[in-house]
């Protein structure tokens, strides 16, 4: 009980945090629009659902990565890291705090995003959606990972892409497999085990990237 | 509660400390001295936890929810107000009565004007003293206090000596400092690091 109340606390204060400062969403969901409108002059005309997909995938993978560089910023300029870190909540519960709000951030991104992809490309369906909000649950858990890791080395704008991207090919395969396959189950199935096994890594394992 | 034998902490090629040796009662106050870079700082890391030493044997023998560290940085929230910095603390460390124990400190450190003020918009001083406030939230049975004087006036100063000769009566104290003058009366130790 107390270590869900610990974990509503910190995702509370990271979302009135970005109330206050707004310096990561309005950056994410202007360049995931930016993103698509200009993919959508890049694409030629009658080219495929399957290419749509992919471009759409690639706008949300760019778009968390700008959400997850500056996930852990206050925590980094101002050192409160270090006062989170002491307290006597499971380490844990950070990890988890944060990467609720970086998953509120990103469906707030694609709530604007899915409705401009329908525009420009085709109709968005449940099975996209769907692959959408698993991917979702993925890419927060190991971006807050990553990002945490990345905070504590000196070229943390190069080293987050370059963990993160290797690690986000399972749900980029999942996620376009999911929007435009016949039977997306399988795909979703994909992402629904990769959530579950990295969420348990990356829950295990947190406390470690925060102490030395 | 502390017990260190010929500790060493190394970051890679550079040696931080060596052969620290240092014993802290549970009423023990703990003065360090030495100059820039000597290794106060890496010292009251590794005493918190924030960090492990290289070599040597470090014990301490307190849980982590009961120790209060005051860095260099104060460690709370610049967009956050004072009263939100303290609440979100004061949860995670589960303080009972958490309201009152913030209010009660706000008004201490001479700060309860400024409660829903933003800390960003506060001085060097007054986020010291927010601080402090956050670092003896929980009535820690250990604290940690790495230049505590840093950035206060005269009357804040006036404040936390007060507070440490009272906590000094029920908690164990180490301070990095370079006005060890002002903390004689109350200390037991000196560690003079080289």
């Amino acid at each position: 009980m107390n270590y869900l109340a610990d974990v509503g606390a910190l995702a509370r204060k990271d979302l009135l945090l970005e109330l206050r400062a707004r310096d990561t969403l309005p950056a994410m969901l202007l360049f995931v629009v930016s993103t698509l409108v200009v993919f959508h002059f890049v694409l030629p005309t009658g080219s495929s659902d399957l290419a749509a997909t992919g471009l759409l995938w690639v706008a949300l993978l760019f778009t968390a990565l700008l959400g997850l560089s500056r996930s852990f910023a206050a925590e980094r300029e101002q050192g409160v890291i270090d006062g989170l870190v002491l307290a006597p909540s499971d380490r844990s519960a950070i990890w988890l705090g944060k990467a609720l709000s970086i998953l509120a951030f990103l469906v707030l991104a694609e709530v604007l995003a899915l409705p401009a992809y329908g525009l420009f490309f085709r109709p968005v369906d449940a099975a996209l959606v769907a692959g959408v909000a698993l991917a979702d649950v993925g890419i927060a858990a190991v971006g807050t990972l990553l990002a945490a890791m990345a905070t504590a080395g000196r070229a943390r704008e190069l080293l987050l892409p370059l963990l993160f991207l290797p690690l986000a090919i399972p749900i980029v395969v999942g996620g376009v497999g999911a929007s435009v396959a016949e039977d997306p189950g399988r795909y979703l199935g994909l992402l629904g085990l990769y959530d579950a096994l990295f969420a348990i890594i990356c829950w295990a394992s947190f406390e470690y990237v925060v102490t030395e | 509660m502390i017990r260190a034998r010929a500790l060493e902490k190394r970051y890679g090629d550079k040696r931080i400390l060596r052969g620290v040796e240092l014993d802290v009662d549970t009423d023990g106050f703990v003065l360090v001295t030495g100059p820039n870079g000597c290794g106060k700082t890496t010292l009251l890391r590794l005493l918190a936890g924030l960090a492990a030493p290289t070599r040597g044997e470090l014990d301490v023998a307190v849980d982590r929810g009961r120790i209060g560290y005051l860095a260099h940085e104060p460690l709370v929230y610049r967009e956050l107000t004072a009263l939100e910095n303290l609440d979100l603390y004061g949860r995670l460390y589960r303080v009972p009565e958490r309201r009152e124990r913030t209010g009660m400190l706000l008004e201490r450190f001479g700060l309860w004007d400024a409660r829903h003020a933003q800390a960003g918009s506060f001085s060097r001083g007054m986020l010291q003293r927010l601080a402090l406030c956050r670092t003896l939230l929980h009535e820690p049975s250990l604290l940690l206090l790495d230049e505590p004087y840093s950035g206060l006036d005269d009357e804040g100063a006036r404040l936390l000596d007060r507070e440490l000769r009272e906590r000094a009566q029920v908690a164990a104290f180490v301070v990095a400092t370079h006005e060890p003058q002002r903390l004689e009366p109350v200390a037991t130790a000196r560690l003079a690091l080289a």
